[in-house]
């Protein structure tokens, strides 16, 4: 059996507690919510935390208030499965509710939170894989030794030696966004209360990201996702197309959100659009988004916007399905998401 | 836990490697003492010598080490043992009720849902949890609470056969479940 | 011979399972279950090269761990293994060399797993790598760095080239002849329980138990005592309930051998379960192979003639292989009459898990070749594809152009159902854009004819032991791996006892308990062990009757059992229960304790490599299926599968469609998803998240269909179930994919980016078709010339006594 390695553990009953818990701990330290990403990591030795911060006791991370015309207001220790069922959330934000209804399996859902899946791991074949395997390669930049992580940026070495297997010349990592939540929480425009030692603060949940597989999150070491943040929801219309082999377990190796509203006159009045699975960020593609903006649906507008996307969008061959074949998808998914979000007068 | 007025040294002093813990699993009260990194999964199999709950990775992905945790399905590979404190677990070994088999154990056996039978635990209790929720579930509604656990021998058909059936005797007014 | 033409009482019942209820309860206990008083944790460190030589190992700090009891490397167990006598080629620990990434070089036993895990990490392994040869290509190209140096020349393992008839003359009579080439991708069969053993050494009696989650005790058994140089007789072996088996649990394996000896070395029970990755690098499953087939047809679309070739990826040891190879080429011809046939394969070894025997052993690869060959033959034609295979069917008692004996054959019937089930007719070529129904056909075997050792014993042996309770045991060392084997013995017990499955107790898979079956593999169990069980009830009915008919004053040929009685048939009121006529039997007999042995009929065919293929009956199936195919993303969703299954008669219904549907299952995974797929010397991604098996999600309907040709060779006229109906499904689904949208995926899996690459090919004017370009340059040698039977078609052997 893979088992856990030895950690200690920290189970604050407050966010103020839990914040200061992982600023006391340090770099050694890191959260873990619903562990369903944070535990199979520890198990193939990718994390090797010395602390663990359990947020499960803490209150202020419970319960979603709110509603779709002053918006919700979702604490990051919800559920996906809480987060899913909920009948806002369905009815007014069906892209979310696709989104994180597409997370691997019911059961897993019914353990991982919102807020863990935010700040989920970058993803690479080169990188989820066990200790042993791992070894046989010879590591890979993002977890160069079997010590693992967590590694702070300021406590990589400066010169680092072992390569990136996907791109062997990079400087860089290029693991991949696999969250299924942050794109559609991106493309409704949704923010991350952040809050951490020195305060807290909003920020919208795209800017939670960098386009770095190493260090991802724009956020400190101690800082926590408290809640996420939903504007309302009027008239907006939302969906999410996911590319994974298998309809249930797998991640997303390509993820189209897409958030809009019409006019009376039935043109585009606001349009979001975001794409995972295809860099190590969750990318809002804002001038695929602006094409739409003030036009009325039509087949060739449609097929702009597709353009628009796939142009630009470069996948790395380190997930499941040839990167080509999701760069291509990117297209026919934005296309489909469209098509099925504007209705008769964008089909082809 | 008392927060940043002794600074670091504290929250340190206070994490730990070993903690008591009371949980109720299939109607039965235990306490233990078990270090932090032990896994639901361990504990049961290990400690409690509870081996109806199976293992197929360890790491989220085949759905075996399902059990019951308050009545909602989880993956007990991916549980701390510490974190269960106070809570109410069911396994495989806890469906029968003053000896009598669940409905839905009569109808694995009955309808052939089981071959090897190394998934039936985390089917029987992902399907219990289901027609607790959802008495008469449709074929889509099976398919989807099933989707967590992999089976290798069925193809499920008979799996997906077992809960509708279960689900009509559960639910037929002479029926006892 | 076991035929019964009377009214059946349990045979033939959808009964539940006889280990239903364990299974039901989670009180079924697995290897992994098990554990014993002071017993240690194993764990096995894992090559991390896929070919170099070991310079040095330095298990010393390993040691020094507090908690590690024993290490132990290559050298401690050094004897040469391998489940084939001619592949005696693995060792339990590496030893100087390493053969492909993942292979095990130490094992370590501690007082608990983390131990165990961690003194792994303090074991220093000093490589000095060689090339790793990864690929057919590479192994037929490169002769060194050779990866074993027993085989004649380079990295070439076995050799098959036979040709029965004269091809030359049989395509000199074609009208119209067609070649093809086609890839399938290596596969694994992922059971869901990981291989487990727990060893437990007894000093004082010098004798070893093993508890293991495997298909074969004996062979382990032999495996054992060979590699740890123990006699036979101190070695038990216990056969646990398999959690899934599809033939990866039939070799010996390394955990086994490794937990026996750190039992031995410390006198504490060792028990070492796999990881799931470890799962993986057991492996033994689909050999990756290259094919091309070539066949001369008349204008109406009968065979003349066929040459078959095939390329197999063995990867780094024997295992099955030497089988493996032959069967690339054997079962062609029990669906198809082919007057002249040439066969030629090669196996080789490459720095990769070892393959071996997954469900259909071999020949899911050349079945899917020929039936999707045959379609395009068909096209080519204009014959529907169903009708060209009508034209070329074998059919009851014949004799294949390569000497297998054809029994009861109901492929006919299968096909015929099929096609009326299915809405074949109007369906295929009339379905919309997108949308396709392919149909394809196959057969397998009811048990090897031949043991894996040499000898000339039975194959299965069963006793019943009937006591004064009226309680029944039946002893087998079958193995129920989830087909039901267990089940099958308690339901012939008790239809020819009078009794129910449930009244019959088991004792089974221990070599100690147990008289010897071979192993669950090659769909032997129901075939052999039934017959054996068929025969030893015979003979306690016989002396429970002949003490029944003197107390109830009938003759014996009067009797009757049924309903946990004896009675006569004429006047049913003359009647014991069936306990108080155990007792009669008991005064008057003594013990009633019969025995029954299976030995399968002699082979007809006397050439080299005539011992892979005989089978006392082979089973057939045909199947279609109806996919809808997505253009744009090239994705195949499979909407209805219809399976007709040519049973004999089914001992049980239940487990006979369950077998069907777990067949069309796993063959679905094959082709459209499954890969073991390696980059730069290693598994790609050996986890359950990265092998894509289907999940519920994607399982479509399957409509099962049982046809029953009452096999004369099997107990209750049954045939087996648990692999044939797995290879047809294959080749329907790439023609149907071709019926959909005009291409040909000629490799597995088919995925969406082979779809859209052909669809893409197609419509710049190409042939659209994905697959293998060219054939290796590999020179067979002659194939050796076999008579066919005389006669041919129409010859038939002498009736057996
Ligand atoms: C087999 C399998 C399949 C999966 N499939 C998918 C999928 O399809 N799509 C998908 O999106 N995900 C998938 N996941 C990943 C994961 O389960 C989910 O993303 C889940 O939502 C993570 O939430 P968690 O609470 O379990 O996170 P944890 O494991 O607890 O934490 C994940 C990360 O977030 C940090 N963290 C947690 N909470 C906070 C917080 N409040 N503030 C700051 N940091 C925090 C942790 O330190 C850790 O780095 C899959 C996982 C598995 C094992
Ligand atoms: S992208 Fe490169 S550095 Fe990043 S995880 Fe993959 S192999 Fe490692
Ligand atoms: S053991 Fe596989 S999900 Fe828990
Ligand atoms: S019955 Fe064997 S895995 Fe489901």
């Amino acid at each position: 059996m893979l088992r856990l390695p030895r950690f200690q553990y920290v189970r604050p009953s407050s966010l103020r507690e839990a914040v200061s818990a992982l600023a006391d701990c340090g770099p050694q330290a890191m959260p873990v919510a619903g562990g369903t990403d944070v535990y199979p990591k520890m198990k193939r030795r990718q994390f090797l935390p010395r602390y663990l911060v359990s947020l499960q006791g803490v209150p202020e991370l419970k319960g979603i208030r709110g509603d779709e015309r002053a918006g919700l207001v979702i604490g990051a220790g919800c559920t996906l499965t809480e987060v899913a069922s909920h009948p806002v959330v369905r009815r007014f934000y069906p892209g979310l509710a696709k989104a994180i209804e597409s997370i691997s399996t019911p059961v897993l859902r019914n353990m991982g939170t919102i807020g863990g899946n935010l700040c989920l791991d970058t993803r690479c074949n080169y990188y989820d894989q066990t200790l042993p395997w791992r070894a046989a390669l010879g590591w890979c930049m993002k977890a160069p030794d079997p010590g693992g992580w967590p590694m702070a940026p300021e406590a990589a070495p400066a010169e680092n030696q072992v390569p990136c297997r996907v791109a062997p010349g990079s400087p860089r990592c290029w693991a991949v966004a696999s969250s299924d939540g942050a794109p559609a929480l991106m493309a409704l425009g949704a923010q991350a209360r952040l809050v951490g030692p020195r305060g807290e603060r909003v920020v919208p949940v795209g800017e939670l990201y960098r386009d770095d597989g190493m260090f991802f999150l724009e956020k400190s070491q101690a800082e926590l996702v408290a809640e996420v943040l939903l504007p309302p929801a009027d008239g907006t219309r939302s969906t999410y197309w996911k590319l994974r082999r298998r309809g249930a377990f797998d991640f997303p190796v390509l993820g189209v959100a897409v958030a809009l509203s019409l006019d009376t006159d039935g043109r585009v009045a606001w349009a979001r659009l975001a794409v995972t699975g295809v860099a190590s960020r969750p990318l809002l593609m804002d001038e695929a988004a602006r094409l739409l903006v003030g036009q009325k649906p039509s087949p060739e507008l449609v097929e702009a916007v597709a353009q628009a996307v796939y142009l630009p969008v470069r996948p790395l061959d380190n997930t499941d399905f040839a990167h080509y074949y999701r760069k291509r998808m990117a297209g026919v998914y934005v296309r489909r998401a469209l098509q099925e979000l504007l209705g008769p007068a964008a089909a082809a | 836990m008392a927060a940043d007025l002794t600074g670091r040294s504290n929250t340190v002093a206070e994490a730990t490697t070993k903690a008591p813990v009371r949980l109720l699993v299939n109607g039965q009260p235990y306490e233990l003492l078990v270090p932090v990194h032990r896994t639901l999964l361990e504990t049961l199999r290990e400690d409690l010598q509870l081996t109806g709950t199976k293992h197929g990775c360890e790491v989220g992905e085949c759905g075996m080490c399902t059990v019951l945790l308050d009545g909602e399905p989880v993956l007990s590979c991916l549980t701390l043992t510490v974190e269960v404190e106070g809570r109410t677990v069911t396994t495989v070994e806890g469906l029968e009720r003053g000896g009598e088999l669940h409905p839905l154990q009569k109808a694995f056996a009955q309808m052939g849902a089981t071959q090897c039978g190394y998934c039936t635990p985390a089917m029987l209790l992902t399907a219990k949890s289901l027609l607790d929720r959802s008495p008469s579930p449709s074929e889509d509604e099976i398919r989807e609470a099933l989707s967590g656990v992999l089976c290798r021998c069925t193809g499920y058909i008979k799996i997906i056969a077992a809960v509708e059936m279960a689900a009509r005797q559960m639910g037929a007014p002479d029926s006892v479940a | 011979m076991a035929s019964a033409r009377r009214s059946l009482n349990v045979v033939g019942k959808p009964l539940p399972r006889v280990d239903a209820w364990g299974k039901a309860t989670g009180r079924t206990r697995y290897a992994d279950d098990l554990s014993l008083p002071r017993m240690l944790y194993g764990r096995l460190l894992l090559s991390t090269q896929p070919h170099a030589l070991i310079k040095r190992i330095d298990v010393s700090r390993a040691l020094e761990l507090e908690g590690v009891v024993a290490v132990i490397t290559g050298r401690d167990v050094p004897v040469r293994y391998g489940i084939m006598p001619v592949g005696q080629d693995e060792t339990a620990l590496a030893v100087d060399k390493v053969r492909y990434a993942g292979e095990p070089v130490a094992a370590v036993a501690a007082l608990d797993e983390d131990t165990a895990e961690e003194a792994l990490s303090l074991i220093e392994v000093e490589y000095e790598p060689l090339r790793p040869i990864m690929s057919i290509e590479e192994a037929l190209r490169l002769p060194e760095p050779r990866i074993h140096d027993y085989v004649p020349a380079g990295n070439i393992h076995r050799l098959a080239s036979l040709e029965f008839g004269d091809v030359a003359q049989g395509f000199a009579e074609a009208d119209y002849v067609r070649e093809d080439l086609f890839f399938f991708q290596g596969n694994t069969h992922l059971p869901m329980e990981q291989h487990s053993a727990l060893a437990y050494w007894d000093p004082a009696e010098g004798k070893l138990t093993l508890w293991s989650s495997t298909q074969t005790p004996h062979y382990v058994q032999r495996a054992l005592a060979k590699a740890l140089e123990l006699p036979e007789n101190r070695v038990r072996v216990i056969a646990t309930p398999v959690g899934g088996g599809f033939g990866g649990k039939s070799d010996p394996f390394h955990h086994e051998i490794c937990a026996a000896k750190l039992s031995m070395l410390t006198g504490r029970p060792v028990k070492i379960t796999l990881t799931r990755e470890e799962v993986f690098y057991a492996h033994r499953g689909r050999h990756p192979e290259l094919m091309w087939v070539r066949t001369g047809v008349k204008r109406d679309g009968r065979i003349t003639a066929m040459e078959f070739q095939a390329f197999l990826d063995g990867g780094a040891y024997s295992s099955y292989g030497p089988a493996t190879t032959y069967y690339a080429g054997t079962f062609q011809t029990i669906t198809y009459r082919i007057p002249h046939y040439r066969f030629q394969a090669v196996r080789v070894f490459t720095n990769k898990p070892p393959c071996g025997p997954k469900r259909g052993h071999g020949t899911p690869q050349p079945r899917y070749a020929l039936e999707v060959h045959l379609d395009k033959l068909a096209h080519d034609l204009g014959l529907d594809p169903v009708e060209l295979r009508l034209r070329n069917l074998t059919g009851p008692n014949e004799v294949t152009v390569n000497w297998l004996h054809i029994t009861s054959n109901g492929l006919r019937q299968c096909i015929e159902r099929i096609v009326e089930a299915s809405g074949w007719r109007e369906k295929r070529g009339r379905l919309p854009y997108g949308r396709g129904i392919g149909f394809a056909v196959s057969a397998y075997m009811c048990g090897a004819g031949l043991p894996i050792y040499y000898n000339d014993m039975p194959h299965s042996e069963v006793q019943v032991k009937v006591d004064r309770s009226g309680n029944v045991t039946a002893y087998s060392m079958a193995i129920d791996i989830g087909q039901g084997s267990d089940t099958v013995i308690a339901t012939v017990v008790a239809e020819v006892l009078g009794l129910y499955p449930e009244d019959i107790r088991l004792v089974t898979a221990d070599t100690d308990l147990t008289p010897i079956d071979l192993g669950s593999y090659s769909s032997r169990v129901t075939m052999m062990v039934g017959n054996a069980a068929y025969e030893a009830a015979m003979k306690a009915r016989q002396l429970i009757f002949r003490a029944a008919a003197r107390e109830l004053g009938v003759p014996v040929r009067r009797l009757e059992a049924r309903d946990r009685t004896v009675f006569d048939r004429r006047d049913p009121s003359r009647a014991l229960p069936f306990a108080e006529a155990a007792r009669l039997a008991e005064a008057r007999f003594g013990l009633i304790s019969t025995i029954g042995s299976y030995r399968p009929p002699q082979r007809l065919g006397t050439y080299k490599g005539s011992g892979v293929g005989p089978s006392p009956a082979y089973s057939y199936s045909a199947c279609a299926v109806e996919v809808q195919c997505d253009p744009e993303t090239g994705e195949v969703k499979v909407e209805k599968v219809w399976l007709a299954h040519d049973i004999g008669r089914p001992i049980n219904p239940i487990l006979v469609e369950g077998q069907i549907e777990g067949s069309v299952y796993m063959a679905l995974g094959e082709v459209l998803m499954e890969e073991q797929a390696f980059r730069k010397g290693q598994h790609r991604a050996p986890s359950m998240l990265d092998y894509k098996s289907p999940t519920i999600k994607e399982m479509p309907p399957v409509v099962s269909i049982l046809v029953e040709t009452d096999e004369p060779r099997g107990p209750f006229g049954a045939k087996e179930v648990g692999q044939g109906p797995l290879l047809c499904v294959i080749p329907a689904v790439a023609n149907a994919v071709y019926d959909a949208l005009g291409v040909r995926i000629d490799e597995t899996p088919i995925t969406p980016e082979k779809v859209l690459k052909a669809l893409d090919e197609k419509a710049k004017g190409g042939p659209g078709r994905v697959g293998p370009e060219r054939k290796p340059d590999f020179a067979f040698r002659e194939p050796t010339r076999v008579e066919r039977p005389p006669g041919w078609p129409h010859y038939r052997p002498h009736e057996e006594g």
